[in-house]
């Protein structure tokens, strides 16, 4: 049958954790092993809890590790008055199992046949899907021009900072500015995103990149509005948003 | 930005639940605002997701597209903000 | 499945007899939970109405409506997201103040109608009697937009997406029409106390 969708109902699968590790004083990288079948970089899962009483909590966190990585990777920033991330944080072990559901999207994804400059532009835990990408873009051996601008509060959250640097080194542009300090020794960019800074550190409107922007909801507005300032089309900025 | 400005989603958030639904991606399906005739693609809708269920509304108008309601034993799912869904053929 | 060491927010406390089946404290807390945007009507584009049918019965703007009396209230509010808060202190005009301006006699049940478009219906014996109002303030200050300023219904002894946000008015109708929840597999009246949650409860 010619266009028939190869269509699989979204079920919960049993994921067990294979690593949890402190990546910043506030998020963590938690490896799953689970059997969801390939996902896309960009795409997300669900996560579902169960208290005894049978109360459910469920969030969405998206795939901080490549389709070609042999562990489906979360990067779960811990919000002192949530529900879900705390118990991700603190209360989670090696070995426990919880539900997921996914892979889940198709619009904020890149994948290695997307030929052309790809920007990307992070706030905060938003970096996670970036992580996906910037390692399938490597896995694949991608010759579609690549840069990342990472706005962080300070130095110690910058989240994967090692990684980011072997992505730096094979030529990927990264640009990390921090918004809460400028210690001394730190040779990156200070303050947050504006129009000044995206004009030097990202592909310009000529350059007809595919901008993707993730962080908390202010943060991706205002990037995707100065985006739309600076001449860039509507239709090649991709959002995604997970509130604040 | 207020507290409900600050949480407020986009699309990308209810496509779990709405693939749940639809049995497939739903992110990418285009859907028109039945109250302005504006249409966007699901991952751009305004999503807000800590209301008892889950309100999906135009990021133009505002108007409700799609109620979305988890409750034991069922989904109950309200489109008559939707004059349309277009939803590729894969 | 069980998730091992997850409990959610739930904590007991000392006001263990005071919390409905399945509800938690939230302590000082007082979640914000929204359907859509937060409405912001000027004060001097605001009034508050009856109607009887489709037929506006009364109306006040809102210095007309700062005259009416107003009452303190304390009371435990309980959300059937399962939070529960107590002792919240509001001030406000009782709707059998409001409903005596319109005597409606052919009338059994009230929709409550909101900047937004959100509503919820009641029957109007939920409605009168001392147990609902219409509240401007709340812990002694002006009520902020996003728990449902400049005015909310306050209906505590039904789960709170009763106590509807950024309330305009009461239609009187002498049937049910439920309303935004209650169209969507969410309980036609919702007693915390005997967990009418979901439609079918």
């Amino acid at each position: 049958m010619v266009g028939a969708a190869l269509q699989r109902r979204l079920t919960w699968q049993l994921g067990r954790v294979i690593a949890h590790e402190r990546e910043t004083p506030k998020a963590w990288r938690i490896s799953f092993a689970v059997d969801l079948g390939a996902w896309l970089a960009g795409q997300h899962v669900d996560v579902r809890l169960t208290a005894p009483d049978g109360y459910q909590a469920q969030r969405s966190y998206s795939i901080a590790s490549a389709p070609e990585a042999e562990t489906l990777d979360l990067v779960v920033e811990r919000l002192e008055d949530g529900e879900v991330s705390p118990f991700l944080t603190d209360e989670l072990r090696i070995d426990d199992q919880l539900e997921l559901r996914g892979p889940i999207g198709g619009y904020f994804v890149w994948q290695a046949t997307m030929a052309g400059p790809t920007q990307l532009i992070a706030g905060g835990s938003g970096l996670a899907p970036f992580l996906s990408m910037l390692d399938h873009h490597r896995a694949a051996g991608s010759d579609a021009p690549m840069r990342l601008l990472y706005s962080s509060r300070t130095r110690d959250e910058v989240i994967a900072a090692e990684r980011l640097a072997e992505h730096r080194a094979r030529g990927i542009g990264v640009e990390i500015t921090l918004t809460r300090e400028a210690r001394d020794g730190w040779d990156g960019r200070v303050g947050r995103v504006d129009g000044p800074m995206l004009e030097a550190t990202t592909f310009s409107a000529g350059e007809r990149p595919l901008i993707f922007v993730c962080g908390p909801t202010a943060f991706v507005e205002k990037v995707a509005e100065l985006a739309v300032a600076m001449g860039h089309a509507p239709n090649m900025i991709k959002t995604e948003r997970f509130g604040g | 930005m207020d507290t409900v400005e600050r949480h407020r989603l986009d699309g990308n958030a209810a496509a779990g639940r709405l693939e749940d639904v639809f049995a497939v991606e739903m992110t990418t399906v285009r859907a028109t605002c039945d109250g302005c005739g504006t249409t966007a693609v699901v991952a751009e809708l305004v999503v807000y997701a800590d209301a008892p269920g889950t309100v999906v509304r135009c990021p133009s108008c505002s108007a409700v597209v799609i109620r979305l309601a988890q409750v034991p034993g069922s989904t109950w799912i309200d489109l008559r903000g939707a004059r349309t869904l277009q939803i590729p053929t894969r | 499945m069980i998730t091992r060491g997850f409990q959610g927010r739930r904590r007991g406390g000392a006001h263990e007899s005071r919390l409905p089946p399945g509800q938690y404290d939230v302590g000082d807390g007082f979640p914000v939970l929204s359907a859509g945007p937060t409405p912001h009507t000027p004060l001097d584009r605001w009034d508050f109405t009856i109607e009887i049918g489709d037929q506006p019965a009364a109306r006040w703007s809102w210095t007309e409506f700062q005259e009416l009396p107003h009452e303190k209230i304390s009371v435990d509010i309980h959300c059937v997201t399962k939070w529960s808060k107590f002792d919240t202190l509001w001030s406000g005009v009782s709707l059998d103040t409001l409903l005596g301006s319109a005597p409606a006699p052919m009338a059994a049940f009230v929709i409550a109608f909101c900047d937004g478009g959100y509503t919820t219906n009641l029957p109007l014996a939920d409605a009168s009697s001392g147990k609902a109002w219409v509240v401007d303030t709340y812990d002694g200050a002006p009520l902020r937009p996003e728990h449902g300023g400049p005015a909310r219904l306050l209906v505590p002894h039904l789960y709170f997406w009763k106590s509807a946000k950024w309330i305009r008015g009461l239609r009187l109708l002498d049937h049910d029409e439920p309303g935004f929840w209650e169209t969507l597999g969410y309980h036609n009246r919702g007693d915390p106390w005997l967990e009418q949650r979901y439609s079918g409860d």
